[in-house]
């Protein structure tokens, strides 16, 4: 073997090596790695209960619902399997809609209530104008319909 | 050994090599952002949720790719330099390494500007943003390292060890939309499916992708050029060279 593929493969080997080891550490902290939990997370009690955490998830389709004070939002987040109730009081960012994704921080209050302090709207990968959000939306009810 | 493009690993041909490549990738660059722009802000439609601050991703996109890219060519180098100990590797990460934190810098920066308005939050801790932060941090760490040894050998070395390990982060980054849960929204693009876009903004975004790259070729040659004149300003040929000139 000639010294050069020797460190060739000594370069390899430790790029491997360093690789497996990232992997170990990401695995180990996978926990802390975690942006938000789902509501079948929290309701399955995997959220920590006594310090802050986010929970993310689809904003019901007319679950907000505003406080007379004009600030104070109510809303439900959902992973279509369960559903958590989330109370916020500020201002929403512009993606915040029902349907849409949310990330919310806070923590559980009694009742199974979240108490968010911050709202964050999550945004998917697809973009496109609206014309053909518009004929995508109304392809669906049409499917909808047929299916009825 | 003997293909014939080993002959461009010694500094004295690539010097003038990379003389003649410069300009054609520079204009090459120049003509495709233009052209880039114009579709990104005149031809490429609104979007249906985000509207016009959409089109922050004509260049965040392409320059978190460019990021990454750089970063793998970057530790593509520093092990050929390190097995084979050619000079001109380590030139080139040399070359390429302010490029590539300049592409960082702008994809992080970008990002901040649009997920303001639109995630309602500057910056977040999710593993996306924090990844992209460390291959930040990864170039001005390898520039500092450089800077900071002496004998250009050495330093050659040390840094093309930090840029192997730190290579670990990019797949982190690209795959830490799929791999955790993340406020930062998975790929429009990839290799498995179809893009999700539409197809005037994925044009407008490959044409800025393209030009980022020209860009980055154009820049790094440049820079290559100036380190091997002060590299090699012993030998006779570069002696020569600035003689004809003078």
């Amino acid at each position: 073997m000639k010294s050069r593929h020797k460190k060739l493969l000594a370069i390899g080997l430790g790029v491997a090596g360093l690789g497996v080891i990232a992997a170990l550490v990401l695995n180990a902290f996978q926990d802390n790695l975690v942006f938000f939990f789902s509501p079948t997370q929290v309701i399955a009690g995997e959220a920590p209960k006594d310090r802050a955490f986010r929970i993310g998830g689809l904003v019901e389709a007319d679950s907000v619902k505003r406080d007379p004070d004009g600030l104070t939002v109510r809303f439900l987040v959902t992973d279509t399997a369960k559903t958590i109730p989330v109370t916020y009081k500020g201002i929403l960012p512009d993606l915040f809609k029902e349907g849409k994704g949310v990330v919310a921080e806070g923590k559980l209050g009694e009742g199974g209530m979240f108490m968010a302090t911050q709202v964050l709207a999550k945004h998917d990968e697809n973009y496109m104008p609206p014309e053909a959000a518009q004929a995508l939306e109304q392809a669906q009810k049409a499917q909808a319909t047929l299916s009825q | 050994m003997s293909i014939a493009w080993f002959k461009y690993s010694s500094p004295a041909t690539f010097y003038g090599l990379a003389g003649k490549l410069v300009p054609w990738f520079g204009w090459s660059a120049g003509i495709l952002t233009l052209i880039g722009l114009y579709i990104a802000f005149f031809l490429a439609p609104t979007d249906f949720q985000q509207g016009e601050a959409y089109r922050v991703i004509f260049i965040h996109v392409p320059a978190a790719w460019m990021s990454m890219f750089i970063y793998m060519v970057m530790a593509f180098w520093s092990a050929i330099g390190l097995a084979w100990n050619t000079r001109l590797s380590f030139m080139m990460s040399r070359a390429l390494a302010p490029t590539g934190a300049l592409f960082a810098f702008l994809s992080l920066w970008t990002g901040a500007f649009w997920g303001k308005p639109m995630w309602g939050a500057w910056w977040v801790w999710d593993a996306r943003l924090t990844s992209a932060l460390i291959l930040f941090f990864l170039y001005v760490g390898i520039m500092a390292l450089w800077a900071a040894i002496d004998d250009r050998r050495r330093g050659d070395k040390a840094g093309a060890l930090l840029i192997l390990v730190g290579a670990i982060n990019v797949p982190i980054i690209y795959f830490s939309v799929k791999w955790w849960n993340t406020l930062h929204q998975g790929a429009s693009i990839s290799m498995t499916k179809a893009p999700s876009m539409a197809s005037l903004m994925l044009w407008g975004m490959l044409v800025m992708a393209i030009a980022a790259w020209f860009y980055s070729i154009a820049v790094a040659l440049y820079r290559v050029r100036g380190i091997i004149l002060e590299r090699e300003r012993q030998t006779e040929w570069v002696k020569k060279l600035l003689e004809a000139r003078s």
